[in-house]
Formats: structure tokens, C-alpha cells, sequence
């Protein structure tokens, strides 16, 4: 069996080289489930993304917000919704932004009995 | 080894319990499905579960990624995930009966990392709570976790999770004392959480994997990583945790009950319990 990681459309695959391009950002994400560590990122994001040697590209997208192109930078959705919790926003609320969806459009697609790719 | 639960972990199964919405119409279907094998469970009380998951993010980081792991503690504390900890008792452990499940899976060759503190995140909590959704003080049994790493690609193959299933089952079964033991494998089941991808749910998939996890293990353990992938999604490559509890299991076992249900919150949601009847 080959371990060469799969690619596979849509679908991102975290394997140890993601790891280590994401690694700051998901050691930020990481640091926000400590409530004092929320207090710090909220009282001033772009110092907090100093203090964990962000990119120019990751600081961006945090302080965007822009879920998509923190993916892309080597997030691990498990970090990155540590950030969205902090903005109170749900994991469904993410399903729709990565598929291009309002919230109540990808849930309601998941009820109506999920995304299906042949 | 007395029975076998596999279940999925999804966090928000936990935050219904918790926030005692279990009865509303969206989640009524799923919790009305646990009921039946939560009854048999509770006649069923184990000593020790061993219970197969993954830790998200909570205690484990990803400074270091251990491909198999096992917690060798009195206790464990419920890990604060961002939102506060789950208002549910810590766990106990069963440090004696750990230390020798470590000896025998390494002398199995199974190269295990030792936990002798380890906070549990909802991949272990939620679980327990399928299992038993009011534990008051404490819960039931003593718990040994058991990490896999599911997260990063490359993951333990499905053919080394059932392997490792089976040597845990002959190590459960050389323990001097006598003990009812079950076996948890969590996680699961088709989902994928990011990506262009995000809500895909395969049925035709989880079914089979249903049916084949009592008939055919060697039929999913055969399957590639890249296969749980692309048929299950990224995150539903968890489904290997299944493997190892099936593993554990002797070669006659009994369905008790299933259940499915789509969605909970971005996932499908499975259940089967096993009952083992080679002792």
C-alpha cells in the first residue's frame, strides 16, 4: 500500500508537510480554547498573530476571517474551528462557507440526507 | 470480553444530552434509535471499557503524533475544548489493568505510546454518553482509552487496526483477574468537515460498512486509506477505529442492535452493539 498522500478533489488531507506549513496557525487556533488566551486574541487579534509567527498570508486570513484560504495555508479544521468557536460560529456555519452555501442551505442539505459525489 | 459498541462521537450528540434537547424533532430520531441497545447495555455492565478514539485537537497537539497510544492513569479529567468542559463526571482509570495491556500489545509488537496524564475530549466523553446518558456522580466502569491517530494522513492502515483489535482481545483475555470487559470503537461514520466536499454523506457506504463490520471485517480492513477517503470523506477515515473493537471481539458474536441517522450536525451518525459469545 503506498503512502503517498491522496488527492482527491474538494478534500483537503492533512498529512505531516500541512502540518508543518500550518503549524503557527494551528498553534494560534490551538492556543483559543484557554479562556485567557481568547481574552488576549480578542483585545488585540493582529499582536496575538505576531506573538505565533504567523505568515503575512495566515495573519491575513485570520483577520479576515476567511475560513477557505486558512485551509489552504495548512489548517486542521479541528484548530481552525477553535477560532470559529470564538466568534460563536457552528461547523455547519462552516460547511456552508467552504461549499459556498448559506448556513440554512447546508443544513438543510444534510437533512434532506447529505452532499452525495457519486 | 463481554460486548462491543461502535459509535460515532460527534460532539453535538454530547451538547444534546447536555443541553437536554435529546427530545426535540431534530434529534428525537437518533436518540430514539440508541434506546434499545442502551438498555441491553445497562443489564450489561462492564468492570473496564476500553474505548478506541481520537483526541481533536484538546490534549494531544500536533507537535508529536502518536500512531497508537494508551492511557495508563487512576483518573482522567474531561478536557475543556474552547467551550468550557462537558458537565459530566471524570473518568476513572484502571491503571494495573492498562500497564498490562501495554506489556502485551508491545510483546504483540504493537508499538504503543503511554499516556500517564491525558485530559478526554468529546471522542471519549460522548461515548460514554451513548452508553449511558446519566452517569450521575460517576460513571459505570473504569475506562482505559485508547488513541489512534485518525488526524494525519499517514494513519494506522484498516488491516493494522483490525490486527491490533485482535492481539488487545488476547490481551483483555490474559488478564488474571476475572473481569467484564467491552470494547468502544468510536468515530465515524461518512463525513467530512471542510473543503469543496464539506457534508458528504455516502449511505450506500455506511451500510455496507454496517453490515460488513459483523460479516466481513477482512473485507474493511483490505481497504486503503485513500478509499475511507474518497468513500467516506476525510473525516470519516475514523471508521477505522471500528476495526480494533471488532478485533477485540472472539470469532462468534451477535448483532444486539443498530442504528443510523443522517445528519448530526455535518455527519452521519451510526451505532451497532455486539454481543461476544466466545469467552
Amino acid at each position: 500500500m503506498s503512502s503517498t498522500t491522496p488527492r482527491l478533489p474538494g478534500t483537503y488531507v492533512f498529512d505531516a508537510a500541512e502540518n508543518r506549513r500550518g503549524r503557527a496557525l494551528n498553534r494560534l487556533c490551538g492556543s483559543l480554547k484557554d479562556a485567557g488566551n481568547r481574552e488576549r486574541f480578542t483585545a488585540d487579534e493582529a499582536a496575538y498573530c505576531e506573538t505565533y509567527g504567523l505568515t503575512a498570508e495566515q495573519r491575513d486570513a485570520v483577520l479576515r476571517r476567511d475560513w477557505n484560504r486558512m485551509m489552504e495555508l495548512g489548517g486542521s479544521i479541528f484548530y481552525v474551528f477553535k477560532l470559529a468557536m470564538v466568534d460563536q460560529k457552528s461547523m455547519q456555519y462552516l460547511g456552508g462557507v467552504f461549499t459556498g452555501m448559506t448556513t440554512e442551505e447546508f443544513a438543510q442539505a444534510l437533512k434532506a440526507g447529505g452532499r452525495n459525489f457519486g | 470480553m463481554t460486548w462491543g459498541l461502535a459509535t460515532s462521537h460527534v460532539p453535538s450528540i454530547g451538547a444534546a444530552m447536555d443541553h437536554g434537547k435529546t427530545q426535540d424533532p431534530y434529534w428525537k430520531p437518533l436518540f430514539d434509535g440508541y434506546a434499545p441497545a442502551r438498555e441491553w447495555m445497562a443489564r450489561h455492565t462492564p468492570d473496564i471499557a476500553v474505548v478506541v478514539y481520537n483526541d481533536h485537537a484538546n490534549a494531544v497537539d500536533m507537535s508529536v503524533t502518536p500512531a497508537f497510544a494508551l492511557g495508563t492513569a487512576e483518573s482522567y479529567r474531561v478536557a475543556d475544548e474552547g467551550w468550557g468542559s462537558r458537565p459530566v463526571p471524570a473518568v476513572t482509570g484502571a491503571p494495573e489493568f492498562s500497564d498490562h495491556l501495554v506489556k502485551s500489545l508491545i510483546d504483540a509488537s504493537f508499538d504503543l505510546t503511554v499516556y500517564q496524564e491525558l485530559d478526554v475530549d468529546h471522542g471519549l466523553t460522548v461515548p460514554l454518553s451513548v452508553y449511558c446518558p446519566d452517569p450521575g456522580e460517576r460513571w459505570p466502569c473504569a475506562v482505559v482509552p485508547l488513541l489512534v491517530n485518525v488526524i494525519q494522513y499517514p494513519q494506522p492502515t484498516a488491516a493494522r487496526c483490525l490486527a491490533l483489535g485482535r492481539a488487545l482481545g488476547e490481551a483483555v483475555r490474559s488478564f488474571p483477574e476475572d473481569l467484564k470487559v467491552a470494547v468502544f470503537g468510536t468515530g465515524g461514520m461518512s463525513h467530512q468537515l471542510a473543503g469543496a466536499r464539506a457534508g458528504l454523506i455516502n449511505q450506500d457506504f455506511d451500510r455496507m460498512f454496517l453490515d460488513a463490520i459483523e460479516h466481513d471485517p477482512e473485507k474493511l480492513a483490505a481497504l486503503t486509506r485513500e478509499e475511507y477517503i474518497r468513500e467516506a470523506g476525510s473525516e470519516g477515515i475514523e471508521l477505522i477505529m471500528w476495526l480494533i473493537m471488532r478485533g477485540a471481539l472472539g470469532p462468534r458474536i451477535r448483532r444486539v442492535h443498530e442504528a443510523y441517522h443522517v445528519p448530526a450536525s455535518n455527519t452521519a451518525a451510526g451505532m451497532v452493539l455486539f454481543e461476544n459469545l466466545s469467552r
